[in-house]
């Protein structure tokens, strides 16, 4: 679910109160917005492409907070790191033309996977 | 109170993912005004918005006669070839719509487009656009509580505007219900609002169900993940906690999975996957790889703990019983498209997940778009002059004395009724009939006692609605002696041929089941 709303990084757009389908975050007034209902997260990532500046983090978990903290986030480089991964830029849409997802479907009609590789781990 | 919103227009459209706005933009096109309400908001609500979606479509007949053959031997008795062509057919048309208008669709290695997929976020965004461009009004964060009605006829609804500490209430001369199917609380992408609200409405109203044995699909997710999406596990091999590989035969992967994660943990790895397949999944699947980014694993190389998770009717094909072929459910005035409809029609006992539900969201959502303009057109002016009541009950207007009813408690019920294998991936009367004691007692106390007003009556009418689905498809489970397609009784192993049909539920309170009296394929010629 959603755990880190950067302070420093977030412009206070409000673009995440619009854009939640699950209305986790509330605007405050002269502030950034805060995380007020993260329970109600279902874990979309959406949020985090629709945010411009890249100030979201959500983990994957659905159910229980990991307490992650943005430092690590930074560290790891994963703030933005679905928008990329996509294609979006600045909470605009974009990569949708890119997507290979015609070589997956190809390769699992043609060249069918037999057995594991390995038997054993 | 702050004041009450007032919205009019010729069609109320609620919902907010495709098969919404494709009722919206249809209705438009016959020259209806269309208000929109949608719970969350459209572009990331619901279950497409944060997918990658196969479509259901064919250029040629030869390949139409080939995807309806394919589906019709899945389906296992219950599909009807009719509507299946005319969804590939409609959908097939709005995808080269979707083109035409600016979806940038992909191109093949041969230069053709690609329209066999959409990329969830990149096509709700674009939709929400076609809307604001064709001039619907979009209201988001706006969550339906109940229909109005004029006499026998839908003339409307009600809700509250979450964002803004109001009520609205909508005036129309045709309702679209689009809100979806029902996830019974379980955490896969985007099912979080999908609480089957729409069919309690209509249910409120005397509309029937069908197919609602058929809510029990399964996804794999990577444990302790919400990403419920099944395209990688074609290169997989699973295995069990002591390192063995689990041998899965043709077409049992999930009844194999299903049992093995009884015995112990089951773990996977993306390892049959070679040559430019690994590149494409991570470029093509983005949101299948966050779990494994996030966690720092290689799923190529390492093991990764797997779980199955219920997907409800989302990917199962229960919903409202359709009455037409414009969509109405039998109340003058409603119509419903997308997961709030059954979806046997399509895929009968098996899920319709993937490209044939994307295909079905997309046609269905046109035809009831346009039937309800048809329907408010015939109507005119006198739309608006008719006097309305409202038709909510359990969470808003209690049978007997109000008092204070936890919503939480009858969400996690339904959860922990619901979601587990043991109890509906593998089905037993004896399981089913303790369920239904239980789902029976919580659903009493909400239509005898909650009521409440702005988002604290949503969350009553949340908790209605998905004990009202649970009901529905526990029931609809026992009735169905048999094991067909996805619903698997460890009781009744076997497919009954007199039970070869599908099975109607009329009810909130004491729901009568009956099987229809037709096999649907020698009507469906």
């Amino acid at each position: 679910m959603i755990e880190l709303l950067s302070e420093t990084r977030c412009t206070a757009c409000n673009v995440c109160v619009k854009a939640c389908p699950a209305n986790v975050f509330e605007a405050v007034p002269g502030g950034v917005p805060v995380i007020a209902r993260q329970g109600d997260c279902q874990t979309c990532f959406l949020c985090e492409i629709y945010c411009p500046v890249d100030a979201l983090y959500v983990a994957v978990d659905p159910e229980h907070v990991t307490g992650i903290t943005e430092s690590a986030v930074v560290e790891a480089g994963l703030f933005g790191s679905y928008a990329r991964a996509l294609g979006w830029k600045k909470g605009r849409e974009g990569g949708a033309d890119s997507d290979p997802t015609h070589r997956l479907r190809q390769a699992s009609l043609t060249a069918m996977p037999t057995g594991p590789r390995s038997t054993a781990p | 109170m702050a004041a009450i919103i007032q919205l009019q227009s010729d069609v109320l459209v609620i919902g907010g993912g495709p098969a919404a706005c494709w009722a919206s933009l249809a209705a438009r096109e016959a020259g209806c005004s269309v208000v929109l309400v949608d719970k969350g908001y459209v572009g990331t609500s619901g279950a497409t918005a944060p997918s990658n979606t196969g479509t259901w479509f064919a250029t040629t007949p030869e390949r139409r006669a080939r995807l309806i053959a394919e589906r019709e031997k899945s389906a296992e008795g219950l599909a009807d070839l009719r509507q299946m062509g005319r969804v590939i057919d409609t959908a097939t048309q709005h995808l080269h719509v979707l083109a035409e208008r600016g979806y940038r669709f992909p191109r093949d290695d041969d230069g053709e487009l690609y329209i066999a997929n959409l990329r969830g976020p990149d096509y709700m965004r674009f939709l929400r656009q076609q809307l604001v461009r064709a001039g619907v009004i979009v209201r988001d964060h706006h969550p339906a509580l109940e229909l109005l009605v004029a006499g026998e006829v839908v003339a409307g609804a009600a809700g509250v505007a979450r964002q803004l500490g109001q009520n609205w209430q909508a005036r129309a001369g045709a309702v679209v219900l689009a809100t979806g199917g029902c996830a019974f609380g379980s955490r896969i992408l985007g099912a979080t609002g999908l609480t089957g609200d729409g069919q309690l409405m209509a249910a409120e109203l005397g509309a029937s169900l069908s197919g609602m044995e058929f809510s029990n699909q399964y996804g794999i997710v990577p444990l302790h993940s919400s990403v419920n999406k099944g395209l990688p596990y074609f290169w997989a091999s699973f295995y069990r906690a002591d390192g063995s590989a689990i041998d899965i035969p043709p077409g049992q992967r999930f009844p194999v999975l299903a049992r093995e994660s009884l015995e112990g943990p089951i773990s996977a790895r993306l390892d049959r996957a070679s040559g430019a397949v690994p590149e494409a999944l991570r470029r093509g699947q983005p949101n299948c790889f966050l779990p494994f980014e996030r966690a720092g694993i290689d799923p190529f190389e390492e093991l990764f703990p797997i779980a199955l998770r219920s997907e409800g009717t989302v990917r199962g094909t229960g919903g409202l019983k359709r009455g037409d072929d414009d969509c109405g459910v039998g109340i003058p005035g409603l119509f419903a498209a997308g997961d709030t409809l059954e979806r046997q029609d399509i895929a009968g006992a098996a899920t319709g997940g993937g490209g044939p539900n994307a295909s079905w969201a997309v046609a269905t959502g046109v035809w009831s778009g346009k039937g309800a303009a048809a329907f408010a057109q015939r109507l005119g002016s006198r739309a608006a002059e008719r006097s309305v009541r409202p038709a909510g009950q359990a969470g808003l207007r209690p049978a007997a004395s109000s008092r204070a009813i936890d919503p939480a408690e009858a969400v996690a019920l339904v959860r922990e009724e619901m979601l587990p294998v043991d109890r509906h991936f593998f089905r037993s009367a004896p399981r089913l009939a303790g369920s239904l004691t239980r789902l029976d007692t919580a659903w009493e106390a909400i239509r005898d006692h909650a009521q409440g007003d702005g988002v604290a009556a949503l969350r009553l009418r949340e908790a209605a609605a998905l004990l009202a689905s649970s009901r529905w498809a526990c029931r609809a489970a026992q009735a169905r002696t048999e094991t067909r397609g996805m619903h698997r009784r460890l009781d009744a192993p076997e497919s009954q041929p007199a039970q070869a049909r599908r099975l109607t539920i009329a009810g909130i309170d004491q729901p009568v089941l009956s099987f229809d009296s037709l096999p649907l394929e020698a009507a469906a010629s």
